[in-house]
């Protein structure tokens, strides 16, 4: 069998139904097998997009996400979308097209290193130097990225290699790789201390993140809160992975979360880290960082333990395997759930005096916050939603308030402006059944605009709901609020005329610019077939409120300013 | 928790561990004997910022499987997050912190001394007392051998650098374990 077609039945073994790719001189081999497929190839018009695409359908359906690209610029487009899955932890599999074995190494025409320039972005990466390594390398490939910590593995396969011919044997053992056991279960010791702790515990929270997500356990983290009214905070990447309706969320925390949230963590006496890093956007200034708190942390990834903010009770592990056991534990304490009466009680006066807030709008002005909340009623709260990176994403994770994990689709880590409208294409051929909006920035959503041809030539019908406010909006509120207002470089009143650009696409182009017709505007786009974007002309100026200034600690969280009445 | 402790965990009886041992450490890594398995390992370490000492790589007695021998100043990186970091690369199987007093650790250097008449059987002399081999000898040079503890290597150093040392190469420090482990 041809070693491509081999590629496409290790592929099919793995359950494969989706891939998003682009091909190429290099790749050929692989896509004359695409043709025979039993997967839907998804013909994406950048290779990033191809990449987010992936991403976003990873993120969307828990399944691993696959993309092609060819060598050279095809593979280096993908980088970009290998770095954003390494640091969201994203189980992808990006599969190359290089240069023949006897060009490797001599500058060949499209040929780049891709191994070489993306050892720092992948969880493994595998070059094919026998064509009979494919269907192996597949296998491992999927087992690296979906297993343990998720990640990105990139498998390079040199032209000739793809075209050989070989022998294929269905491989039908289980993936060992001698170097690699993620330990699952977490010690069941370290959990028993950790009950403890938590019974002792007078002011504590559970800051999660997305490794619940990523290991769909906010069932098992409900079942912990629920064990004993212990309030919920989470990071931008766990949003979702517990209710927003419940009365013991106190939002998202970290440089734009809640004050109560922030607050919380400042005055916490112990932390429960649940699949979360401790990044900057989250700690601020480290030193000064939950300066009160004891830390349990509970991660899949030992490295990730101590790794910026010590740990006095590390649980490496599942968390879908490490919560029901903590819960379990901390149930037969029977604790007296009263000790943290007066926790709540601090705590529901920081929810009751430090909300979040916005000025209205007057004479029918859009605020961007209230366009996210008009989006929540018009998809009932109910749709899968990504973003972009910046105020909108932002705003969206404020004021959106996500119900259930995977609906929440965005860059955390990597902060990839012109993510959302790729991975909003991957969410919905992830989720055929489920309403995929995409808020985007006029910033960020020039940045892979040409995937608005994929979604209208494949039929994909999200609908992206663009945020116009003229700028690139964060950075200008950085520029506005820590280097005087010089304004650099941040102007996007030269974009192009959205609802055109939209129907030059062969998509649904609308635009709003009255505060009191958006939500009905939302809906008719919600219910036009195909892809539609929607123009909403919001406030230029807006500043995303409340903020930990970069460098600051939470007590230094500034407000959005009010108006005197 | 065992049995007889105290049914409550106080928070504050809890105590983070020291980050830094302020020693010099022997990591010994098994890995893969892959194509690119030592770029994946020295591009962590510059990724992380980790400063390495010396590094040493070479086969074992099992031809799939090689060791790298490296030293790093635990004074100045928490070695747990090291080790931790390198456990994440697929391709590595056991990292082995060498405890000082149970490890044999030798390095081998090169010396190139100048070596006039008149200092020549100084040099020679240096050599037996440290028991170092002389593997080349020239009109105006001397290539000497020294295998040893870094500290020895260092010392032979010293006494030689007077005379006019040339060149100088080392290996890295490589270990095993003392006994039967």
């Amino acid at each position: 069998m041809r070693a491509a077609d081999t590629l496409m039945e290790s592929l099919k073994a793995e359950g494969v139904k989706h891939v998003f790719g682009i091909p190429g001189g290099a790749n050929l081999p692989i896509y004359d097998a695409v043709v025979d497929a039993d997967f839907r190839h998804i013909q994406a018009r950048h290779e990033q997009g191809a990449g987010h695409a992936a991403e976003g359908y990873a993120k969307a359906s828990g399944k691993v996400g696959v993309a092609f690209a060819t060598s050279g610029p095809g593979a280096t487009n993908l980088i970009t979308a290998i770095a954003d899955a390494m640091l969201d932890s994203v189980p992808t599999v990006f599969i190359t097209g290089q240069v023949k074995t006897e060009l490797i190494g001599t500058d060949g025409f499209q040929e780049a290193d891709v191994l070489g320039a993306t050892l720092p972005f992948v969880k493994h990466s595998f070059q094919v130097t026998d064509p009979r390594q494919i269907p192996e390398y597949v296998h491992e490939s999927f087992h690296i990225a979906a297993t343990g910590r998720p990640g990105p593995v990139l498998l390079d396969i040199p032209t000739d290699l793809s075209r050989a011919d070989i022998e294929y044997e269905p491989r039908t053992e289980p993936v060992e790789l001698p170097g690699y056991k993620p330990s699952t279960e977490g010690n069941i010791k370290q959990v028993r201390i950790a009950a403890k702790a938590l019974a002792n515990a007078r002011r504590p929270i559970l800051y999660t993140g997305g490794g619940v997500i990523n290991g769909n356990a906010s069932e098992e983290l409900r079942e912990l809160a629920g064990s004993d009214r212990f309030p919920v905070t989470s990071t931008l990447m766990g949003l979702g992975g517990f209710p927003a309706s419940s009365d013991q969320w106190l939002g998202m925390l970290g440089m734009h979360g809640t004050w109560s949230a922030n607050q919380a963590m400042d005055r916490a006496d112990l932390i429960v880290a649940v699949g979360a890093r401790f990044d900057d956007r989250i700690t601020g200034k480290l030193s000064e960082f939950a300066p009160h708190a004891k830390v349990i942390h509970i991660d899949i990834d030992p490295a990730e333990i101590s790794k910026n903010v010590g740990a006095h009770i590390p649980i490496v592990g599942d968390v879908k395997q490490v919560l029901p056991k903590l819960t379990r534990e901390y149930r037969a304490l029977q604790t007296d759930s009263s000790r943290l009466d007066a926790w709540w009680e601090t705590l529901r006066g920081w929810q009751q005096e430090h909300p979040l807030y916005y000025e209205p709008g007057k004479d029918g002005e859009i605020k961007p916050q209230f366009m996210i909340e008009a989006l929540h009623r018009a998809t009932r709260g109910e749709a899968i939603v990504t973003s972009d990176v910046g105020q909108h994403q932002m705003w969206t994770a404020q004021y959106y308030g996500f119900e259930k994990p995977r609906h929440w689709i965005n860059s955390g880590g990597l902060g990839t402006m012109g993510f959302g409208l790729p991975a909003a294409i991957g969410a919905q051929v992830g989720c055929p059944d489920e309403t995929v909006v995409c808020v985007a920035g006029d910033g960020s959503l020039i940045m892979n605009v040409q995937e608005l041809a994929t979604c209208v030539t494949e039929q994909i019908p999200v609908k992206v709901f663009l945020m116009n406010n003229g700028y690139m909006g964060m950075v200008r509120q950085w520029q506005e609020l820590f280097w005087d207002r010089r304004y650099s470089a941040v102007d996007m009143t030269g974009s192009p005329d959205w609802v055109k650009l939209a129907e030059a696409f062969g998509a649904t182009g609308m635009r709003c610019e009255n505060a009191d017709e958006l939500e009905g505007t939302m809906v008719q786009a919600l219910e036009t077939e195909g892809p539609v974007l929607v123009d909403v002309r919001v406030t230029a100026e807006e500043n995303c409120y409340p903020m930990i200034p970069p460098g600051n600690a939470a007590r230094d969280m500034v407000e959005a300013p009010r108006a005197v009445r | 928790m065992e049995a007889g402790t105290p049914q409550a965990v106080k928070l504050e009886d809890l105590h983070l561990p020291g980050q830094l041992t302020g020693r010099k450490h022997i990591l010994s890594i098994l890995v893969e004997n892959k194509p690119g398995v030592l770029a994946r390992v020295a591009g962590l370490f510059s990724r992380r910022g980790f400063n390495i000492d010396t590094l040493a790589v070479g086969p074992t007695d099992d031809p799939s499987i090689s060791r790298i021998t490296l030293t790093l100043d635990g004074a100045v990186h928490p070695i747990d997050q090291v080790t931790k970091q390198l456990h994440k690369l697929i391709n590595v199987l056991k990292i082995r912190d060498m405890e000082p007093e149970e490890t044999v650790a030798r390095e081998m250097a090169l010396f190139k001394v100048s070596s006039a008449v008149e200092n020549r059987a100084e040099i020679i002399q240096f050599a037996e007392i440290f028991r170092a081999k002389i593997v080349d000898v020239a009109r105006r040079t001397m290539t000497i051998e020294v295998t040893g503890s870094a500290d020895k290597i260092e010392a032979f150093e010293r006494m030689v650098r007077p005379h006019g040392l040339v060149e100088m190469v080392r290996t890295g420090e490589i270990a095993i374990s003392r006994g039967s482990d």
